[in-house]
């Protein structure tokens, strides 16, 4: 059994020249523990590999139940000379909500 | 009604394509006391210099004329002062204008407040040993391409031009977070070293800046995150009072939702490093945030913290960068994948027995890949459009791709329809570089009598 990170928080992603953050936001604070465990830069790195070359940080958010992943080399060089159709890269939050974690029971 | 002691500072637009009509709601029915308008994408202050380039009188935001037609009558009979950055590329030119629109409305001769200096295009023309934050290179092979060097300004500045009592402000450059805490710094006197109240103010500003984001815009999702009246949704406004203290809400009756959801969403939009968002007034720092549900779409903001100002402004340098041509067809039913791919590869033979060369291109499937790539492990649609696209200095060979691809009605595989017309733009592409903020000289002039 799986979870996806979309059963269990939000997500928007936002640009700033070449680098896309994407947030994860828990839909409830109990599940902070299981995605700070599980969601790591490694499996984030995995989902966006054809996307993205990286580095990636992760910034947890304890705070705002949440965690910050900031990626680089993620919108073919930017905004302004994209190529690419979503040249914001706004629809990346769905491939982090993709992402497949072990089932937390 | 707004609480007594408290200001109400309202976001208009968050970008220059923003809706209209909610920020007449907000002007109309919100109770404001200041309505900001945010118009300014990286690129648009080079795009607004061709402008002026070809047209002296030109260079704002053309969206100025419609939005202040729109609110500037609300705004004058309910005392609302407006704040904008839609001086873009020519403050001066956009104060004439809103002067136009103000006198043509009826309401009389209105004052403008505008804010100079953020343009240091001269300035960096002899500083070609400035490194480029994006790829540690000078700025020097850029600077024969350069169209605009703008330096996001502070919120300073704009408390200067609120402190002259025009009821509009009007600027170029300035950091989104800087046009709303700048009214709050006036309202209340607080000075960039009071950090606590800095803080706030500049998340409240980072909250309001992308409107409708807050207020269940970017957000929905149904039967996960649901909106109700998304088609209504409105624009927020903080209520701001002398400590500090900061409250988030939206227009009365408006459409859409504000709560800890969408606030959060927004509060991390665009935030890097969470402990050190950098503007040009503080360094803020939102991990000690906390977002608290008071009442219907009312949320409280407290815990922001920062650090002082940078000693530098982070500079965008926009310059022309070459041509981007584009193509697209569709192929539907049986095979539709399969006949999509060849026709790409076709375009690309045609494309290179003609000699033209790209820095960047790239083949697209519509509905398959376009998105998130790998078109290998995604399921096969009904129908699919191909999208083609390059990047290069030759705009002949820009145009080439949109004219090949259209061309695959009659010369490619067979059901291809719906071709569009080749598109070529320009690229106007943006990197930035620091200059210390003392060798910018950001001033006020009024336009009109006070």
């Amino acid at each position: 059994m799986t979870v996806r990170v979309y059963d269990l928080a939000h997500s928007r992603a936002g640009d700033k020249g070449n680098t896309s953050n994407i947030s994860v936001i828990c839909y409830d604070d109990k599940h902070w523990d299981f995605l700070d465990r599980e969601l790591t830069v490694e499996r984030v790195a995995k989902a966006f590999q054809h996307i993205a070359k990286g580095p990636i940080k992760r910034h947890p958010l304890r705070n705002l139940k949440a965690f910050n992943f900031v990626i680089e080399n993620a919108l073919g060089g930017g905004v302004t000379v994209s190529l690419a159709q979503d040249i914001h890269g706004k629809s990346y939050s769905n491939v982090m909500l993709a992402i497949e974690l072990p089932d937390p029971k | 009604m707004k609480a007594e002691g408290a200001i109400r500072v309202g976001a208009g637009a968050g970008t220059s394509d923003d809706r209209l009509v909610p920020a007449l709601e907000l002007a109309e029915r919100g109770d404001l006391d200041y309505l900001v308008f945010e118009c300014l994408a990286e690129r648009t202050v080079s795009r607004e210099n061709l402008s002026r380039s070809k047209n002296p009188e030109q260079g704002y935001s053309p969206s100025l004329h419609n939005r202040l037609r729109m609110v500037l009558p609300a705004c004058i009979k309910n005392g609302i002062r407006i704040v904008s950055n839609m001086g873009a590329a020519n403050p001066l030119g956009g104060a004439r204008a809103a002067r136009k629109e103000a006198k043509d409305l009826g309401l009389g001769d209105i004052p403008v407040a505008v804010v100079l200096g953020d343009d240091v295009s001269n300035m960096v023309k002899s500083r070609g040993d400035l490194i480029m934050i994006e790829n540690g290179e000078p700025l020097e092979s850029i600077l024969p391409k350069m169209i605009s060097a703008n330096a996001y300004l502070g919120a300073d500045v704009m408390v200067e031009a609120l402190n002259t009592g025009a009821p509009i402000v009007l600027s170029g450059r300035v950091a989104d977070p800087s046009l709303f805490l700048a009214p709050m710094m006036h309202e209340y006197g607080w000075t960039l070293d009071d950090l606590p109240k800095i803080a706030q103010g500049t998340a409240a500003g980072h909250l309001l800046e992308c409107t409708a984001s807050v207020t269940g815009g970017c957000f929905g999702w149904p039967g996960k995150k649901d909106v109700p009246d998304l088609a209504n949704n409105g624009f927020p406004f903080a209520d701001v009072r002398a400590d500090g203290s900061i409250v988030i809400s939206k227009t009365p009756g408006s459409g859409g939702r504000l709560d800890v959801m969408t606030c959060t969403e927004q509060l991390i939009y665009e935030i890097h490093d969470p402990t050190a968002y950098i503007t040009p007034d503080c360094v803020l720092d939102i991990t000690g945030i906390s977002l608290a549900q008071e009442a219907a779409d009312r949320v409280r903001v407290t815990g922001a913290r920062a650090k002082a100002a940078t000693p530098t402004y982070k500079v965008n340098v926009g310059y022309a960068d070459g041509y981007i041509g584009e193509g697209e067809v569709s192929y539907g039913g049986i095979d539709a994948i399969a006949r999509a791919k060849w026709a790409g590869e076709i375009v690309k033979d045609r494309l290179k027995a003609q000699g033209f060369k790209y820095d960047d291109f790239r083949v697209d499937l519509i509905g398959v890949s376009s998105l998130h790539g790998q078109p290998d492990i995604r399921p096969e649609p009904y129908e699919v459009r191909l999208r083609m696209a390059g990047r290069t200095y030759d705009r002949k060979a820009a145009h080439a791709i949109g004219f090949e691809v259209r061309a695959l009605h009659m010369h490619g595989p067979g059901g291809a329809g719906g071709a569009i017309e080749p598109r070529v733009r320009d690229v106007l592409a943006v990197k930035s570089v620091l200059l210390p903020k003392n060798l910018v000289n950001a001033q006020v002039l009024v336009e009109g009598t006070l």
